[in-house]
């Protein structure tokens, strides 16, 4: 068998077999089945049954006596603010407001409660608004035009093609929820990969073996071998998530439903998903074995490795202000930048889509930093694979790599 | 065809020139001894030969050409920087890195086997290598270097970390291995080793070509005009010696340039002495040694 095939076949079992890896590839699907179980154990067929709020009102205007009820909120009149105080002490009502007598002229509502808020609490506000509205338009319009009022509009929007058919992908939080979780997902995966990556480069130069395995292979077969053996363990991680996805979503909407239902995968999201998992994991590959030669130990080498490994959760942390902020230039520039580029295309992707130009200068641009730090990782390896003990200076580190 | 053929190499690194216009060449059946003082350059001019360095000038050819995967599959490599895969039990380390020089499984493991078997590892060969002793780590190392067969063995201080009984086993296992017409190359500071093992020897200093050629011929070449005597009684004035030198358990003749070993041996057989012990003195490789580079 060829010796790379050797090497391959070989890392790809250690890694598979390692506690660590089944752990986190089974974690996943197991923490969403969890998930699902347990809203299905505390969440009952029955609606949830809600207290009647009562909160009182002082009509000093005259002529707020109808519409006392909004939703489940009771509205009862007293006389005097000071009856409304009493009953608000004795518990009888949550909080009372006063309608002054100039309040059509010039609209202040007193409120008063026993609470310390932050604000009035919208369900409160809006229970008020309406009542307010339905009580000075009553007798006036009729009482569908005093709802149109207070509910003036259910926006419906429909995203059109170029061609003006209705599209196929809609958008929303639907569209936005999966590849986010597989974003998240990837992040994971790509730091997992370089962990073992880095840690097995570390292994063998602690245990002092990359000359014993020298005297079989080539430099270039052992890297060849490593990267593609790990490669290839943690797209299995990454498969198998992919491939529970659409069960557990069945599951999920079948008990939960909702919001479930609307969740869809953006077009072109699977082959981009695996395209940009294997640029992104051959991109920290190289990168890691570059840190895996000149790192005397492991511990020096996951220190080093977690400057990059932190960097492609960078997008994550920035996913909020996607959400308000679409169009800002920060995506295109996390888009392009080949360590975050992975995960910013997954979220993007959910969120607005990505212009063509975007997606081509991404991949153009983390082909080459592959094929760049892949040269220097090499130049990297033969130099320092058999230097142990402290790690070379960053200046003849560099001075290094450029002599070759 | 020579199994090892080393030709004008020189390597330096930043500041220092670490192997100096060396050249040697090792035979097949041959049991051949680098030697040298701590940073002599031994080990950098096995990475060379090993093509883990890149000289900056010179050729090496291994069993008649430039060293490829063909050839690292005929060679068996022992670094001085040497270790195996901690958390591997021992025969999958055996079988995994035989695999890499290109012996399949089934014989791997076969081989595997009878060399843990001859070497009285074999009660250990499914536990993890973390689990055995440096020594035992040593042994398998040692197997690892030989499952293969290799017609080459390039040895770097195969002794260090050894113990007297496993120490023994490996030498008898090396001339074995001489015996059966393969070339092994010795690197090491310990010289009694070599003395004992060694047909041809290269001693290097500073990266630089002290000492090459046959151990024997050396060894006579810096022989001085001495004998070493043991008599019952008193040996008394003995005609062309010019200085005697006492150490334990016999005494050191020092000859004049007229007097010959066999005439002092029949002048003390003439005067009837009692003889244990006489022997022409030969200085040991070790003092050789410490003549050349200390």
């Amino acid at each position: 068998m060829n010796k790379t095939r050797l090497i391959f076949r070989h890392e790809f079992l250690h890694a598979i077999k390692r506690k660590g890896f089944i752990i986190l590839t089974l974690i996943v699907p197991v923490l969403a089945l969890i998930g699902i179980g347990v809203f299905q154990l505390v969440s009952t067929d029955e609606p949830p049954v809600v207290e009647t709020v009562t909160i009182g009102y002082v009509d000093e205007a005259g002529g707020f006596d109808q519409y006392t009820t909004q939703g489940y909120i009771e509205l009862v009149r007293f006389d005097t603010p000071g009856d409304a105080t009493a009953a608000l002490i004795n518990g009888d009502v949550a909080e009372y407001f006063v309608i002054p007598s100039d309040y059509l002229s010039i609209g202040v509502i007193n409120r008063y409660t026993l609470e310390r808020q932050l604000e009035t609490p919208p369900v409160i506000s809006t229970a008020i608004k309406n009542f307010l509205t339905s009580n000075i338009l009553a007798d006036k319009v009729p009482p569908e035009t005093i709802y149109r009022i207070e509910a003036p509009l259910d926006l419906v929007t429909t995203r059109l093609t170029e061609t003006g058919e209705v599209a196929t992908e809609q958008g929303g939080y639907g569209n936005v929820i999966i590849p986010f979780i597989f974003g998240l997902l990837l992040a994971l995966s790509l730091q997992a990969s370089t962990v073992y990556l880095v840690q097995g480069l570390g292994d063998e130069k602690e245990s002092r073996l990359i000359e014993v395995l020298l005297s079989s292979v080539s430099p270039r077969q052992l890297l060849t071998g490593k990267v593609l053996g790990l490669g290839a363990a943690g797209l299995v991680q990454v498969v198998v998530w992919l491939a529970s996805l659409p069960l557990l979503l069945n599951l999920a909407s079948s008990t939960i439903g909702g919001f479930f239902i609307t969740i869809q995968l953006p077009a072109n999201f699977l082959v981009l998903g695996i395209v940009y998992f294997i640029l992104g994991y051959s991109l920290f590959a190289a990168l890691s074995a570059g840190v895996g030669a000149i790192s005397p130990s492991v511990r020096e080498g996951q220190q080093l490795s977690m400057i990059y490994a932190m960097l492609v959760y960078v997008p994550l942390w920035f996913a909020s202000f996607l959400f308000i902020f679409p169009d800002s230039p920060i995506w295109s520039v996390l888009t392009i930048f080949p360590v975050t580029a992975p995960i910013a295309v997954m979220l993007r992707l959910g969120v607005t889509g990505i212009a063509a130009w975007e997606l081509a200068a991404s991949l153009a641009v983390l082909v080459l930093s592959i094929i760049l730090v892949m040269f220097l990782a090499i130049r990297a390896f033969r130099v320092y694979l058999l230097m142990y003990g402290k790690r070379p200076a960053w200046g003849e580190i560099i001075r290094n790599l450029r002599s070759g | 065809m020579l199994a090892v053929e080393v030709s004008h190499i020189t390597k330096s690194f930043a500041d220092k020139v670490a192997v100096d216009d060396l050249s040697f060449s090792v035979a097949q059946g041959e049991m051949f001894g680098l030697i040298g003082p701590n940073g002599a350059g031994k080990t950098t001019t096995i990475r060379i030969m090993m093509d883990i360095f890149e000289p900056d000038s010179g050729e090496v050819t291994i069993l008649g050409e430039k060293l490829n995967e063909a050839t690292k599959n005929r060679l068996g490599y022992l670094p001085e920087e040497r270790g195996l895969y901690k958390k591997l039990k021992v025969i999958d380390s055996i079988v995994y890195l035989a695999s890499l020089k290109g012996v399949d499984r089934q014989s791997a493991t076969a081989r595997a086997n009878e060399l843990l078997n001859q070497t009285g590892m074999l009660a250990s060969k499914n536990k993890k290598i973390e689990e055995l002793s440096r020594g035992m780590g040593q042994i398998i190392q040692f197997i690892v270097t030989i499952i293969h067969d290799p017609q080459l063995l390039i040895l770097d201080e195969p002794f260090s970390g050894l113990d007297p009984v496993n120490t023994e086993l490996l030498k008898g296992m090396l001339a074995d291995l001489r015996n059966q017409g393969k070339a092994v190359i010795l690197s090491t500071h310990q010289m009694n080793q070599v003395e004992e093992l060694c047909d041809r020897i290269l001693m290097i200093n500073n990266g630089q070509n002290i000492l090459y050629g046959d151990l024997s011929e050396i060894k006579a070449r810096y022989r001085g005009n001495s004998v070493l005597v043991d008599v019952d009684g008193e040996l008394g004035e003995v005609a062309g010696v010019t200085g005697k030198r006492t150490h334990r358990g016999y005494t050191e003749l020092m000859l004049d340039d007229k007097t010959s070993p066999q005439q002092v041996l029949a002048h003390l057989i003439s005067r009837g002495m009692v003889i244990n012990h006489f022997e022409v003195a030969t200085p040991s490789l070790n003092e050789i040694f410490l003549k050349e580079v200390g």
